[in-house]
């Protein structure tokens, strides 16, 4: 019977992990490999924390374990002492060390809060590029006003350059993800937001809404392409050559509800498309709003 | 739009058409109803519900009722996750699963809502009916009719949120109803009113229920009981129910806000018009965050009952704890923006918010190191609640850190939304909250019933929600590094997120075994109930003085009030007979039962449906019904029994002969 039980306890678990562990190094952590200076350094501060917590997650396992072993009721040579209930020393100790502990990762937390707000302008010998992001039902567009170019679920931008995405949304609330190039910012109908990423290592990386949207919520997902300079300028003249236009009209076409979109391209974007589409909730409520006529 | 229309409202057949899946979900709810009727009324049993259950002001049965709401609610809001894990194990590349995405959203809105205010709550006010009167030595709550009214309010938002499920839809909008997804013009089916409607009802149960149990501890408690002399299950459900108070409110505006901006076209939150959704966010989390604290707070208070009756030890720290209670009391309304980090508000909003964040993982830091050195030097019984704790302090830790990490605005960054953040808040419901108020439950039972629920099997129940726990929500740790976000009816395969939401399924089957032992153990303990007669009336060799008195105990409680001189009262006075106090017995005053509280709830739940369906007459039916039990119950003036030596149970009356 003992024997069983052992086998339950250590082995089966030890099993368990081991087989885990085989599988799960053929997937990829997307927040654990980084592809560029932003989620690398959101990386390392997750790591930190987590070292961090060690300190007060070992000695708490470390007690409650050796506490429930020797001081069983079974062990009758324990020491039992049923009036110590207060200890200066030792309640000093764990106010103290926590406090000093969560001290440390205030500043830490202060300081990365400022140097990675997604707002900042990363800094670089490159210009910044700027790409307009509206979520749709259920769908990302991306404008890029430099070429007057868009797309709808293809995000390409060029390696090593930092890049600005102002965001808004033309529906529910969004919030874009690209875990390996960075953290995850809202889109919010009627306001701007800005996530400012980079990649720094050529590949393909998934993007993803993270807020629920509604129904076709789940296929919102999009490829986010960092690509050689060169490659880059292949790909704008590339999207230069398709048949569809955004203006207000391809707009309004655009905007009905859709899912699983596949990457769609037009050779050309209104240069007021995108202030129009966050204005268009900042005036008085009208019937009008989807009709355009403050455009 | 047509607001109040017709005699239906905006009812019609099309309210009760629904895909396979729902009728099967209706049909289940359907055949329970008519079985536990048909049963009742076999076993001719209505007469003895009314009399004894429905219309009691008792808290200890009220608390009773409100556990088992709770219960069926835990096991229905558990049967959405098993729905969830399994869409989310099948619906992979070309297989879209067996929910359609409407229903997927509806299946976690409603997962989410059930379990926070119908299973949580309810199971955490059920303890606190039963606990907080018999800890404080006091014959009942301050306010007992409103106290019937609290219960019965819960029952009418319960029951209208499972109305959804047969007639119309529930909201699809997360637990929380975001806008602008959850306004008219994104959701435009009477869900998110249903969902508005069951909250409202319930949450002014919740509040009334905050005052009772506030002014209950206030003015009370035994003679010689002062603050620092309470239990700390009493302090903490001291600081829960004040969160309560100051929180509750909060919900109320910012749903009929919502409902406003619904019904009548206004804009507080629509994204046109001058609204702005972020405002909501910003309200539901100043009222959602303290929640949390509501909910865990009575269970820290019980552990921290439990480790020091189970240690055979004082409570180590005792002033500490209750400094750490308050500062969590007033820390938790100073954090609300760390749910929403990403909505850019810059780095020195984001940094506060963060390090505020952070101070609350110190005092409840203090409270495990706390009860860890109860344990120390202590002589310790591992029966099943004590197996709670265990698993409670592992996983509790861990979800705790989980939380710190979550705190620091970039990492947030990285992990908000996604299914981290579903794991790390489960740690802190799970195995925080849940596991709390089972150990409650198990501890206070034999104190309700005169039996003990047998402990082997109940050991048994624990490890089974430990590692299904683990197996549940470990995978979904790894989910959330690995980019999966939350809320996802449908993927990708070559993300290799299948096997570990098959995994995850696995450990809701385990939990779901757990769960199920639960039931085999309540069920056997109710057929040897002879056998696991507690007779002593203290069971667990406890220390406060609910266990001086006999189990189970009577209607009133306490025949004599007891006289308080220091904390942990009955265990000195075991330790040294002579310090028992004699008392003369003086003749008291129980409330009647009264069956106006259920009157209530009846108009509650007709005008909340009203409000659903915009039926106008029913409305106007709900309110005045209400206005008018409201004053018939105030011109009551005979609303008290006189109990007299006589009307004692037998154990109370040999005591009191015995000590005379």
């Amino acid at each position: 019977m003992k024997k069983i039980k052992l086998i339950f306890i250590i082995i089966l678990p030890l099993l368990v992990i081991y087989i885990g562990y085989l599988y799960l190094k053929t997937v990829n952590f997307a927040v654990l490999n980084p592809k560029g200076e932003i989620a690398a350094k959101e990386k390392n501060i997750i790591l930190f924390a987590m070292m961090l917590s060690l300190f007060i997650l070992v000695p708490v396992f470390v007690m409650l374990i050796t506490f429930a072993f020797r001081y069983n009721e079974k062990n009758k040579k324990a020491k039992y002492t049923p009036e110590f209930d207060h200890s200066r020393i030792f309640e000093s100790i764990w106010w103290g060390i926590p406090t000093i502990l969560i001290i440390i990762l205030s500043i830490v937390t202060w300081q990365s809060s400022h140097s990675l707000d997604p707002f900042k302008p990363i800094s670089s010998t490159k210009p910044t590029l700027n790409i307009q992001v509206v979520s749709m039902n259920w769908k990302w567009l991306f404008i890029y006003p430099d070429s007057q170019v868009a797309t709808v679920n293809d995000l390409t931008i060029p390696i090593n350059t930092p890049v600005n995405l102002e965001m808004t949304s033309d529906a529910p609330m969004n919030q874009l993800w690209i875990p390996q190039l960075a953290g995850q910012i809202m889109c919010m109908p009627g306001m701007v937001t800005h996530l400012n990423i980079i990649g720094n290592t050529a590949g393909t990386y998934r993007g993803v809404s993270s807020n629920i949207s509604g129904k076709g919520f789940a296929g919102m997902s999009f490829k986010a392409h960092v690509t050689s300079d060169n490659e880059y300028k292949n790909w704008i003249s590339q999207a230069r050559k398709s048949q569809n236009v955004l203006n207000l009209k391809g707009y309004q076409e655009l905007n009905v509800p859709s899912e699983y979109v596949p990457a769609t391209y037009y050779s050309y974007a209104s240069p007021g498309l995108f202030s129009y589409i966050y204005n268009k909730y900042m005036g008085p409520a009208s019937d009008n709003i989807s009709t355009g006529m403050a455009y | 739009m047509n607001i109040f229309a017709g005699i239906l409202g905006l009812l019609n057949i099309d309210a009760f058409k629904h895909d396979l899946v729902q009728y099967f979900g209706v049909a289940a709810m359907t055949l329970t109803g008519v079985f536990v009727v048909l049963a009742l009324t076999y076993f001719k049993k209505w007469k003895w519900l009314f009399s004894e259950w429905l219309t009691s002001l008792d808290p200890k049965r009220i608390g009773v009722m409100y556990i088992a709401v709770a219960v069926l609610m835990l096991v229905k809001a558990g049967t959405d996750a098993g729905m969830m894990r399994l869409q989310q194990s099948i619906s992979v590349g070309s297989n879209q699963g067996f929910l359609k995405p409407s229903h997927y959203q509806q299946v976690f809105s409603a997962h989410g809502t059930t379990m926070i205010f119908f299973a949580a709550m309810g199971l955490m006010f059920g303890l606190i009916n039963i606990g907080v009167p018999l800890l404080i030595g006091s014959r009942d709550v301050a306010f007992p009719f409103l106290n019937s009214v609290s219960f019965w309010l819960f029952v009418a938002g319960m029951l209208l949120l499972n109305t959804s499920l047969a007639i119309g839809d529930f909201s699809g909008a997360g637990w929380l109803a975001y806008p602008p997804l959850s306004e008219l013009q994104f959701s435009p089916s009477t869900g998110v009113d249903y969902w508005i409607w069951s909250l409202q009802i319930a949450g002014v149960g919740t509040l009334l229920s905050g005052i009772n149990i506030i002014v209950t501890i206030i003015k009370n408690r035994a003679k010689g009981m002062s603050l620092m002399k309470m239990p700390m299950f009493v302090w903490s459900v001291f600081g829960s129910m004040t969160l309560v108070i100051f929180a509750f409110p909060i919900l109320t505006v910012t749903i009929t806000l919502l409902y406003l901006d619904r019904l009548l076209g206004m804009h507080f939150f629509t994204g046109a018009g001058g609204g702005n959704p972020m405002m909501y966010v910003n309200l539901i989390w100043a009222w959602g965050h303290p929640e949390v604290y509501i909910l865990i707070l009575p269970a820290f208070g019980i552990f921290s009952e439990i480790v020091a009756t189970f240690s055979r030890k004082r409570l180590f720290g005792y002033t500490s704890m209750v400094w750490a209670i308050w500062a969590i009391v007033l820390l938790s309304f100073t954090v609300w923006l760390h749910h929403f980090f990403t909505m850019g508000s810059g780095g020195d909003v984001n940094g506060f918010f963060g390090i505020m964040t952070m101070i609350i993982a110190i005092p409840t830091g203090v409270k495990i190191f706390n009860w860890l050195f109860t344990m120390f030097r202590g002589r310790i019984k591992f029966a099943s609640p004590m197996i709670w704790f265990m698993g409670f302090i592992i996983l509790f830790s861990i979800g705790g850190v989980a939380g710190v990490l979550l705190a620091v605005p970039p990492a947030d960054f990285q992990l908000n939304n996604s299914l981290f953040l579903v794991a790390h808040f489960h740690s802190m419901i799970v195995s925080g909250v849940l596991f709390g108020y089972f150990a409650g439950l198990t501890y206070w039972f034999p104190k309700i019933y005169g039996f003990s629920l047998k402990d082997e099997i109940g050991k048994y129940a624990a490890y089974f929600w430990i590692v299904g726990f683990i197996v549940a929500f470990v995978p979904l740790y790894i989910l959330g590094i690995m980019g999966a976000t939350r809320r996802m009816n449908h993927y990708s395969p070559s993300l290799g997120f299948q096997p570990l939401f098959i995994v995850a399924g696995i450990g809701v089957l385990i939990i779901g075994a757990g769960l199920f032992i639960q039931v085999i153990q309540i069920a056997t303990s109710i057929r040897d109930r002879k056998k696991l007669q507690d007779k002593t009336g203290d069971p667990w060799n406890g220390r406060t003085f609910e266990w001086s008195i006999p189990s189970p105990a009577p209607e009133y409680n306490y025949a004599i009030l007891p006289v308080v001189k220091e904390r942990d009262q009955f265990w000195k006075e075991k330790q040294n007979q002579s310090n028992k106090s004699h008392k003369k017995f003086k003749d008291f005053y129980m409330p009647k039962n009264s069956y106006l509280g259920l009157v209530i709830a009846f108009f509650a739940f007709s005008l909340g449906f009203a409000a659903v369906w915009h039926i106008l007459w029913l409305f106007i039916f709900g309110v005045v019904g209400i206005i008018v039990v409201v004053i018939i119950r105030s011109l009551d003036e005979n609303r008290d029994l006189l109990v007299t030596f006589n009307d004692l149970s037998r154990a109370d009356q040999l005591a009191i002969r015995n000590e005379q």
